[in-house]
């Protein structure tokens, strides 16, 4: 056993945190709420050359290829930071999917470009039942022209207004397949949506849009358990980047504690208000550890079906209640859109629910302890 | 990072799960819930014993094996798991630390292996009615007169002092006005036969007998009855609260009611489904499923950090911190278990042991009766928060 980062982590960590906090101050992080691409291309260019886009590619398609819990390691700092952009869409739900279900020829074209930062992927899953369920796909891939014709209406897609590729879950005669689509292709339709976290999730409607058997990742009908197997990594790294920002929470509300004044002494002297901070502290304790042993465990190959819904299950619901006690906390000030914490409060609701808040995610623990 | 256990780790952990279906078996124990606090069977007691897993951690040189913490926790998780009673614990946990912190070298070499063979039982004499919380406010003296302590005052909620041999207690030697309350404490132990000691049995509201009032008039005991330096005692007490706040039966002491109801509603029919798939049901106890793995890292955790060197001299802030989390989290965990067995039963749910109707041997009923006490014993909870906000956050004091 060992609750403690490797060296190597440390310094991942370290580097990262101190790169973005001189490259992606708030005041960029508000910027990009407002912008329509939502993203800072030198940021991003500088981003690449740190190889974060490599981070967890393999080296023989040009990344890194570090493991799993090192991808946590930063996408801790990347949450910490509210850090905008389409990382997350395309490392997390384009790379991985792609390495989970692409054939050869798919893995060479895509992931280089990728890992040098060239390329925007994202997944698009959710659909207006807003269930993240099997059953739940309607989207059809029906056999037409000389592949098939993909229809249907995705919502909450990360990033499809500036995604080139766009992964679809549909469901063909055979069953769920994914389809890699290109975001120009006639009858593709993104939309932004207008979020309270001001991040970039789209509709996008696909109205007859023709598809190849090139475009098929994997086999076809095997669409759902590929998506199982990513599932475990998107739902770790989204509980990364919750607990980065809950951590950046805790920390901001302690400064205020101590700095701010009233009744003639530091709040933080105050019971109510240790109390408060102290169970922040305990859920983000069960937050961390329980997201890096989810992390360890991909990392090392094991089961992780389990283990990664009760990670985002806590985290959905831990990094509320931080949140929750930090606006308590700060009363008024944290109140104003100027100050901080307004942005993690959004984001929190935002990770909150994606991929499956804490309710969905006990039915998936159920199912998986056979109640 | 690694969450693994080595594969020496694993085996010892089926040595422990063997030898404890094996006393099953022969009867030796009957699995209940709250065995740990309510339930005594020395002759279990003497069979663990016997295989070397009392003091485990402590020096080879005094009888123990040396162990890890990680080791001591595979083995009460497993005993909790089971059920199992622990007349042992309070030797095990707080009193063999104690000495090997503080006691003197005759001390230990007199009690230690004593405690490993079940020889002698101890029972801490810490609250009273004055001094709970606060513990500095103890009352009870010691007083220095030629070559021993004359001991006057009263103890209160000492569990099972009415089994044990000696008491560990904490009482006043310095009589200095100027001195600060927490400066003038020491620790000692005191044989339980010597005169002048008389105990009342307090009935908790389990109807468990566990706590006693003990009286000390004018007890004179030896000199070498103190642990460690006289008017240091507090801090030596403090020191070791880390050790009681740790273990996993501050998670897991109503274990069997979480694998009971799991059962109970697997079998048990309502509307025509069984409860297990009705979805409220399902969440409940879900979440509470989820929230026991959390619960079960923060402990590890602790152990772990038990392990690294020097931690306790080094790093007793961390330390602190890290224990005050596991407890807090830990005994939230159990009361949330206790009202989601008591709302699944339904009115089920107030139903005693024997009595007609009464799902789970009345467990559930009993699990709400002890409930309170979860976030009482041991620090209380908002005392826990305290010290976390304030050694471990850093908070300031008023």
């Amino acid at each position: 056993m060992d609750f403690n980062l490797g060296e190597s982590q440390k310094m991942l960590s370290k580097a990262a945190q101190d790169f973005l906090t001189s490259q992606c101050p708030k005041s960029l992080v508000r910027e990009m709420e407002e912008d329509e691409k939502g993203y800072s291309p030198e940021l991003w260019s500088k981003m690449s050359e740190m190889g974060w886009m490599g981070l967890v590619i393999p080296e023989e398609y040009g990344g890194i290829g570090q493991s799993c819990l090192d991808l946590a390691v930063l996408l801790e700092e990347m949450g910490r930071a509210c850090l905008p952009g389409p990382f997350f869409s395309t490392v997390v739900l384009g790379a991985f999917t792609i390495l989970e279900a692409g054939s050869e020829q798919h893995k060479k074209e895509l992931l280089p470009q990728v890992a040098e930062g060239k390329l925007f992927l994202t997944l698009a899953l959710a659909e207006p039942t807003a269930q993240y369920t099997a059953d739940s796909i309607k989207t059809e891939a029906n056999p037409g022209h000389d592949g098939w014709l993909v229809s249907g209406t995705k919502l909450f897609v990360t990033d499809a207004h500036i995604a080139k590729y766009i992964i679809c879950t549909a469901r063909a005669d055979e069953g769920i397949s994914l389809f890699l689509v290109d975001s120009q292709s006639p009858g593709v339709s993104c939309t932004l949506l207008k979020t309270l976290a001001g991040d970039k999730q789209c509709e996008v409607v696909f109205d007859k849009v023709k598809v190849s058997s090139q475009d098929l990742l994997g086999e076809i009908g095997r669409g759902w358990s590929y998506i199982k197997n990513v599932m475990p990594k998107i739902l770790v790294a989204k509980c990364a980047e919750m607990l980065g920002g809950a951590e950046q929470v805790l920390e901001m509300t302690l400064s205020y504690a101590k700095e701010r004044v009233q009744f003639g002494r530091p709040i933080g002297s105050f019971q109510a208000i240790q109390h408060h901070c102290a169970n922040m502290a305990i859920s983000l304790e069960g937050l961390r550890y329980i997201t890096y042993q989810a992390a360890w465990r991909l990392s090392e190959g094991l089961p992780c079906i389990k283990e990664a819904s009760v990670a985002k299950a806590y985290a959905s619901d831990a990094y509320q209640q931080i949140v929750w006690l930090a606006h308590a906390i700060h009363a008024s000030i944290g109140f104003t859109m100027d100050h901080d914490l307004p942005l993690y409060y959004r984001r929190a609701k935002a990770a909150e629910l994606a991929f499956g808040d804490a309710y969905f995610h006990q039915e998936v623990v159920a199912q998986e302890t056979d109640l | 990072m690694d969450f693994s256990f080595t594969e020496e780790q694993e085996k010892f952990r089926k040595e422990v799960r063997d030898f404890l279906e094996e006393e099953l078996r022969k009867g030796v124990f009957r699995k209940s819930v709250d065995a740990w606090i309510l339930e005594e069977s020395p002759e279990f007691g003497r069979h663990v014993a016997e295989r070397g897993w009392i003091g485990m951690t402590w020096p080879r040189e005094y009888g123990g094996q040396g162990r890890g913490y990680l080791d001591r926790l595979i083995f009460f998780e497993e005993i909790m798991s089971y059920g199992a009673p622990m007349d042992f614990l309070t030797g095990d946990r707080q009193i063999g630390p104690a000495l090997i912190a503080y006691g003197s070298e005759e001390q230990k070499r007199y009690f230690l292996p004593k405690i490993i063979n079940m020889e002698v039982r101890f029972c801490i004499g810490m609250s009273e009615p004055e001094a709970g919380s606060d513990l500095a406010s103890v009352q009870t003296k010691a007083v220095e007169e030629a070559d021993s302590f004359v001991i006057n005052g009263q103890k209160v909620w000492t569990s099972r002092a009415h089994l044990a041999d000696y008491i560990y207690l904490l009482a006043k030697t310095n009589f200095d006005p100027s001195v600060p309350k927490h400066r003038g404490l020491s620790d000692l132990i005191v044989d339980l036969k010597t005169p002048g000691i008389t105990m009342n049995r307090v009935v908790d509201m389990t109807g468990g007998r566990r706590w006693n009032e003990v009286f000390f008039d004018n007890v004179r005991v030896p000199k070498s009855a103190l642990v460690g330096q006289k008017d240091r005692g507090f801090i030596q007490h403090m020191s070791i609260l880390d050790y009681e706040r740790a273990g996993i039966e501050r998670l897991m002491a109503n274990y069997l009611l979480l694998t009971g109801i799991t059962e109970y509603i697997k079998q048990t029919e309502r509307n025509g489904a069984p409860l297990s798939k009705q979805e409220w049901v399902r969440h409940l106890l879900s979440d509470l499923f989820i929230k026991f793995e959390v619960g079960k890292l923060l402990i590890y955790r602790v152990a772990w950090l038990l392990d690294q060197k020097d931690i306790v001299a080094t790093e007793k802030t961390a330390l602190s911190k890290a224990t005050c989390i596991a407890k807090a989290y830990g005994t939230k965990f159990e009361q949330e278990l206790d009202r989601a067995a008591a709302r699944i039963s339904g009115p089920y749910s107030q139903l005693m042991k024997g009595s007609i109707w009464a799902p789970l041997d009345g467990v559930v009923s009993m699990a709400y009766l002890y409930s309170p006490a979860h976030t009482i014993q041991a620090g209380t909870h908002e005392i826990l928060l305290n010290v976390i906000a304030t050694r471990g956050l850093g908070l300031p004091t008023s």
